[in-house]
């Protein structure tokens, strides 16, 4: 694939989505597996390197591009769409952040062998703020060690490596992290916590003990404050949303279907259903609008440092992160007074349990309330000039 | 003007260790200062000297040492008054 492909990407994610992760997404729920048939398709199609600067063999993809691909898997199966972006979002700080030849040599590594990304920003005891860490990375002798314990680290048991924050040393304050690429055979990952959970079941996010030890080298070169503001959180809430918009397209999709079925019964009368279907599509349309908007404005702004780090860019997309994660759950609950009883069945062809469950999981995972009262600190001196 | 910096530092920055410790060109954000607390001292310093940072100003790079806001500063108020 090349950068040029166009809407190729999206299209394979898309087939993919259809013929794969949408005819296992149930099971894939009901047992919380980790969609492993998705993801060896992914990586057949050689769609989890996309992100990787093609002077290093990956697509060198732009950030919407990305998230076209991530609605489409979400589309048909929500967890499959989450772990998809999740590896995209930390594909994308390596590729921004790893200069160090190691962690050059490591993304020709990703692009050959298409290895799975996971992440392991949370700590047990600093309560989910995720630019403060208890651990550190220790150095000696041009190699490092580190110890976590992570309450979360998404589909830990079936990546090839883990990025972790750490405080740069054991003398530095907690803030002072830097991000640290472990990889396989030092990295050991010890679960010490299940995936039980409403919704998202198959990202099998279980908590871990981690241990890892490599090359010095491995530790990313930018401070992971830069990471963070300028592509971490900017690309999880442009791709996070992308999966909603999966979601809520899904919903869509039932609602129509359900609406046209009733309508050829009886071709004469607009029905109630037909009226709320017209009303949820302007919803919809906000969503989408909202979405693609944002993916196009990061991407427009992908390599100007001075807007990424200004406080305009963070407030926006914060604000995208709390609307799309309520929007979808709206569109879903409307989809579902629209497909009524045969919506409401867990065994009908309109069930819209799961995306229901999903949904909720978008306000829950950095919580809204975090990300409102940031926006409400920053707006104390932001002045809305840029 | 500095010694007006680091009062307000000592009160608003958060800091681990003692604001008397650091030379003017340590990092504060190494130091330990978050960027909530960054917030705080900037709210601080625009009611002690009385300015308004501009848009453009509102970055992590004019926080990050006593050196950088007194340049900064010093920018907004005209030369320093000491």
């Amino acid at each position: 694939m090349t950068p040029s492909a166009g809407g190729r990407l999206a299209e394979e994610a898309a087939r993919i989505g259809a013929e794969v992760a949408g005819p296992a997404a149930d099971d894939v729920d009901r047992k919380a597996r980790f969609p492993i048939e998705a993801v060896e398709a992914l990586r057949s199609a050689r769609l989890l390197s996309v992100l990787i600067p093609t002077e290093l063999g990956g697509a060198g993809a732009p950030v919407s591009e990305v998230a076209g691909a991530v609605v489409g898997l979400a589309r048909h199966c929500a967890s499959t769409g989450m772990v998809y972006a999740m590896h995209q979002m930390q594909v994308a700080c390596l590729a921004r952040h790893g200069r160090s030849p190691v962690l050059q040599d490591y993304q020709r590594a990703m692009v050959e062998r298409q290895l799975l990304l996971a992440s392991a920003t949370t700590e047990v005891g600093v309560g989910g703020d995720i630019r403060s860490s208890v651990c550190a990375v220790e150095r000696r002798d041009g190699r490092f060690t580190l110890q976590k314990t992570a309450p979360v680290i998404s589909y830990g048991e079936s990546a090839d490596a883990v990025l972790a924050t750490a405080r740069r040393s054991p003398e530095s304050p907690p803030n002072d992290q830097v991000l640290v690429l472990c990889t396989v055979p030092g990295l050991a990952l010890e679960a010490i916590s299940g995936w039980d959970t409403l919704g998202f079941r198959g990202t099998c996010s279980l908590g871990f003990s981690l241990t890892a030890e490599g090359d010095e080298n491995q530790v990313l070169d930018d401070p992971f404050a830069d990471i963070a503001s300028r592509t971490m959180l900017p690309i999880s809430h442009v791709l996070w949303s992308a999966v909603w918009l999966g979601i809520a397209t899904a919903a869509v999709d039932r609602a129509r279907l359900f609406v046209r079925t009733e309508a050829r019964k009886n071709p004469a009368v607009t029905s109630p259903a037909a009226l709320r279907l017209a009303e949820l599509m302007t919803v919809f349309q906000q969503m989408e609008a909202l979405v693609q908007g944002a993916a196009r404005t990061y991407e427009d702004v992908y390599d100007d440092v001075e807007t990424l780090s200004g406080m305009g860019f963070a407030i926006a997309m914060n604000g995208l992160k709390v609307s799309s994660s309520t929007l979808v759950v709206d569109i879903v609950s409307k989809a579902l007074l629209i497909c009524g009883i045969t919506g409401y069945r867990e065994d009908s062809p309109y069930s819209l349990g799961r995306l229901l469950r999903d949904a909720y999981g978008a306000a829950i995972m950095v919580n809204n309330d975090r990300i409102i009262a940031n926006n409400a600190q920053m707006l104390l001196v932001h002045k809305g000039e840029d | 003007m500095e010694a007006q910096i680091r009062q307000i530092l000592s009160e608003q920055a958060r800091l681990p260790v003692d604001i008397g410790d650091l030379d003017d060109d340590a990092d504060l954000y190494q130091a330990g200062m978050t960027s909530h607390a960054s917030v705080s001292v900037m709210l601080a310093l625009e009611d002690a000297f009385d300015i308004e940072f501009p848009e453009s100003m509102l970055r992590k790079g004019t926080f990050e040492s006593v050196s950088a806001i007194t340049a900064a500063l010093t920018t907004l108020v005209g030369a320093p008054a000491e």
